[in-house]
């Protein structure tokens, strides 16, 4: 196994993590007053690999690009706009306070903080919300068409669990709207030659490479053609992974079938910390699953929450005659609904985060209130909405949303609540990085949802597609030429050398040993099994007794993969099943990652819940004294346990405060 | 009420771009009417690859119509019977008990087939190379709010911008023409202030691309807005031609 010759200390300090001295609203503008930069001529002698499309990646590159590097963009689908972020619905933050309500870059700083339940650097999260401006403006410039008022300005509107109106917000399509316009940025530097486009290309391996000094630097991929089979090799002075984040290891998820993990797991075998595998969300606006065929969850947009009610009925019996279809949702008298988000949160109501929302469905339906044939469901009903408003204008606020519902489950919610259920939808754990989106290794970048940098231990809804824009055009631009500026004088190097030879062997060998198993499970149906397992005891409650049953039961699974699974047709040529074949035996090994770090998290905090830590109300009880840290897993070998480095979190800006949305 | 129905399955099994084709039929039993069509075909290849078969290639990546890489060519229609949705969201309940579906790919001169369902859409992303975007680098802008857009043309905009890519106008285009493709980006960034300023020239050099691509040529039958999942309008066909031929004038 390769290691890296970067600290081996147990605890990563701020300087470590390049954290810039001064005031939390100095401390960017301060590190771009003092960070060293490559001079144009030489920028056009550097050569960047970006793996990955998405917002974080195309705005990487077309960036990156614009600034005169060579770039190198791949991606998985068959153009580089059809990456997962396009799915996004809802919005994205910034701090403009155009509506005059309160808003600011403190405030964002803030309410990012306390939604991540005091789990992430303020530093990094600042730095977040200042930038978030310019992203507003840059998407603006491109001709992202965002919701406008009668008088032409920008439109805003509040998400997820925000007292202020800071959610910009494109139709039900920002995610969409804003990639194409990363895209086109893209497209032009593509057009110009500036970036070189790999399409139907999935990075399988980096190649790390010693420097005079003995220091491993990231020096190229090794990638499959997924139309020809072949495996190639890539050179480049620098890496930015923006491969996504790692939902599907729960097989059911929001998360578009391709969005996969393994990046993240070959970056972290070579030596880069894997930063709270545990934290992942789960979305509360989800349409709840209707058989085993079923391939993925879609989500509903959390906007409904706005002026969708959530509620269970009070009587059992009620839920029972749902449960077996004798009775519908509008058929239950008003005194017999308990509208539980509002009874318990009444401050927040319907709007408290998403970890809450989804925690307190899950709870009435392990008491037996579920409203469909499994059990496993809330209403969410607008008969309120409708009579106060009118049905057009709730069809106007809702009506694509209100059609694809229907066209999933065949029933009309304007006439009877709709049904949701929680589902994984987005994880804030990933890869470590230092203040520079640097991994632990050197010349290797992490951004996007594939760090682990921003969102502490929970997201707020209209905060990722910031993240993703934030990191790609307005960080990486700057920070990665601080690392660069050392590396002028370093040529280009053949892709002939050893290390890449030994990497492709690697990628081969692994390869290779997939394709001669021919055994009987069908790649499918052992991903499905490890879905089952995470969510059954590493989901939305988590025990001690519950993780360690998943590490076994992880453990069985990845032994039945390797000796049981089957792949057909050949590998020199185009095979999905050999493609979701390598990507399964990552999120396996993600899985077994994701149960050990929350074993050791003896805590609840944000999309982390240990049963045995809360309060006698039911709510999250952080462990401030014992787990104010980043769990940071260091790769050890394939059959030794990882090990673990803190990264304590000192809040020197922001007192901590237990999250209190009922008041 | 969804219940279960027999079907078969008639697909186009290509095994490169240079193979000869030809229809497979398959016999699918027992199929939830809950089911989205993309569902019917993973159990389907659930059953090939269960008998030692090769599973049939097809491209889909969001499964909620958003991302256009699904493109199947179902029943004779691009994204099948239904209207306004993609392959993805439609579902098992447009179909019968014991009917035969045809399955084909995107047939169109200039998206070659790679296996099977499976084609080569690059075509879209040179012509969007060529021209669909407004020149600016990042930083550097004014502010957001600096220029205002009346609501209706932000709005208009918006409508044209939805298009997703998936290739479904060409397919469905007896000229295979990209037309509705192709203006639905000149359309949404002409309307705009910012795309305004190139909008001559971005629409002459999207055009360009086009022909040179293969494409066909646009005489309006209208094929493509009635199978366009996003119900992207011909009016954007009508816009375009203004802009390209103010691009022609300037000439
Ligand atoms: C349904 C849904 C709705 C959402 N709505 C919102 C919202 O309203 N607001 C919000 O802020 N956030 C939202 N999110 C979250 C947000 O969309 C994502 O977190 C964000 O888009 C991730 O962007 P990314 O660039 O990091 O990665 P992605 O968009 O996932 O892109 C990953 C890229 O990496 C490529 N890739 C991956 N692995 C490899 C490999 N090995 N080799 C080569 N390429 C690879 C892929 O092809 C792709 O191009 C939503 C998420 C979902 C699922
Ligand atoms: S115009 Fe419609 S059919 Fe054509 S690519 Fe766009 S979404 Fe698809
Ligand atoms: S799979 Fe994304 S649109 Fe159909």
């Amino acid at each position: 196994m390769a290691t890296t010759k970067t600290e081996t200390a147990k605890v990563i300090t701020p300087e470590m993590a390049k954290i810039p001295q001064g005031p939390l609203e100095k401390k960017w503008t301060n590190y771009k007053d003092h960070q060293k930069l490559v001079n144009p001529a030489n920028k056009r002698r550097l050569d960047i690999i970006v793996v990955g499309t998405g917002l974080a990646g195309a705005s990487a590159a077309a960036t990156l690009a614009e600034l005169g590097f060579n770039v190198l963009n791949f991606c998985i689908q068959d153009s580089p706009r059809r990456a997962h972020s396009i799915a996004a619905q809802g919005g994205i933050n910034a701090a403009k306070n155009y509506q005059n309500d309160g808003d600011s870059i403190y405030r964002l700083f803030y309410d990012t903080i306390k939604g991540g339940d005091y789990r992430a650097r303020e530093a990094n999260v600042y730095r977040l919300a200042e930038v978030s401006n310019n992203i507003i403006d840059q998407c603006v410039a491109q001709g992202v068409p965002f919701a406008r008022e009668y008088g032409g300005l920008l439109d805003n509107r509040s998400f997820g669990g925000a007292q202020v109106s800071r959610t910009f917000y494109a139709k039900g399509q920002t995610g969409q709207q804003l990639l194409l316009g990363a895209y086109s940025a893209l497209s032009r530097q593509i057009g110009k030659g500036k970036v070189k486009m790999y399409n139907r290309h999935e990075m399988l391996d980096v190649v790390l490479i010693k420097d005079a000094d003995g220091v491993e630097r990231a020096r190229g991929i090794i990638a499959r053609n997924l139309v020809t089979g072949r495996i190639e090799r890539y050179f480049g002075h620098a890496v930015v992974i923006a491969s996504g984040g790692y939902g599907n290891t729960f097989f059911l998820s929001t998360n578009a079938m391709a969005s996969n993990g393994s990046a993240a797991m070959q970056i972290y075998r070579k030596g880069a910390y894997f930063a709270n595998p545990c934290y992942a969300q789960i979305h509360p606006t989800c349409i709840p699953k209707h058989g085993d065929f079923q391939s993925k969850l879609t989500l509903m947009s959390e906007s409904l929450r706005n002026d969708g009610r959530i509620w269970v009925p009070k009587k059992l019996e009620d839920a029972q005659k749902l449960q077996r279809g004798e009775i519908k949702g509008r058929d239950i008298p008003e005194e017999d609904r308990d509208y539980y988000l509002e009874r318990r949160y009444p401050a927040f109501g319907n709007l408290v985060p998403r970890d809450v929302a989804s925690r307190a469905a899950k709870e009435r339906c392990d008491k037996g209130y579920g409203v469909n044939n499994t059990g496993l469901a809330v209403f969410l009903d607008f008969s309120d909405a409708i009579q106060r408003l009118g049905k057009d204008v709730v069809a106007q606020k809702y009506g694509n949303l209100f059609q694809m519902y229907e066209k999933i489950v065949d029933e009309n919610p304007y006439e009877n609540p709709m049904m949701i259920f929680p589902a994984i939808h987005y994880t804030m754990g990933g890869i470590w990085v230092d203040y520079e989106l640097q991994t632990s290794i050197k010349g290797l970048f992490c951004i996007g949802e594939a760090n682990f940098s921003d969102h502490g231990a929970n997201r707020l809804g209209a905060s990722a597609l910031m993240q993703g824009l934030a990191d790609g055009y307005f960080v990486i631009p700057y920070t990665i030429q601080n690392y660069l500026s050392d590396q002028i004088g370093v040529p280009r190097m053949s892709t002939d050398l050893p290390e890449f030879a030994a990497a492709e062997k690697g990628v081969q060998d692994k390869i290779d040993r997939l394709m001669a198993i021919q055994g009987k499970r069908s790649v499918d149906s052992i991903h499905k099994e490890l879905g089952l397992v995470m969510w059954d005891f590493v989901g939305m409650g988590r025990t001690a007794e519950s993780l360690k049953t998943a590490i076994e039961k992880i453990d069985a699974i990845k032994k039945e993969f390797w000796t049981n699974v089957y792949i057909p047709g050949e590998a020199d040529g185009l095979n999905n099943e050999l493609e979701k074949a390598l990507r399964l035996s990552d999120f396996i090994e993600i899985g077994r990652l994701m149960a050990v770090d929350a074993l050791n998290r003896e805590e609840s905090c944000g999309g982390h819940f240990r049963e045995e830590y809360q309060t006698e109300e039911g709510e999250a009880l952080r462990q401030d004294d014992k787990f104010s840290y980043v769990a940071c897993w260091k790769y050890t070998g394939e059959d030794s346990e990882p090990e673990l480095i803190k990264e304590p979190l000192d809040y020197e800006f922001t007192e901590r405060k237990t999250r209190n949305y009922k008041a | 009420m969804d219940s279960y129905i027999n079907i078969k399955v008639k697909v186009w099994r290509q095994a490169g771009p240079k193979a000869q084709g030809h229809f497979e039929t398959y016999e699918l039993n027992h199929i939830f009417q809950g089911a989205s069509f993309l569902e019917m075909m993973d159990i389907l290849n659930e059953q090939l690859i269960a008998e030692h078969k090769d599973p049939i290639a097809f491209d889909h990546d969001c499964r909620e119509g958003i991302c256009g890489m699904c493109s199947m060519y179902v029943n004779g229609h691009p994204h099948g019977p239904d209207s306004a949705i993609t392959t993805c969201q439609l579902h098992m309940r447009k179909f019968k008990d014991g009917e035969t579906i045809t399955v084909e790919p995107w047939r169109s001169r200039a998206f070659p087939v790679i296996k099977d369902l499976m084609v080569d859409r690059g075509a879209y992303d040179k012509i969007m190379q060529a021209g669909g975007f407004v020149s600016v680098n990042t930083g550097g802008v004014p502010d957001a709010n600096a220029i205002a857009i009346p609501k209706p043309v932000a709005d208009e905009a918006m409508d044209a911008a939805s298009c997703i890519g998936c290739g479904a106008c060409a397919a469905a285009c007896k000229n295979g023409s990209a037309m509705l493709f192709v203006a639905a980006k000149v359309s949404q960034l002409a309307l705009l202030p910012q795309g305004k300023i190139e909008a001559a020239k971005r629409a002459k050099a999207m055009i360009a691309k086009m022909d040179e691509l293969g494409f066909g040529n646009c005489t309006n039958t209208g094929a493509c807005a009635a199978e366009c999942p996003k119900s992207v309008s011909l009016a954007n066909i009508a816009r375009l031609n203004r802009e390209f031929i103010c691009a022609k004038f300037k000439d």
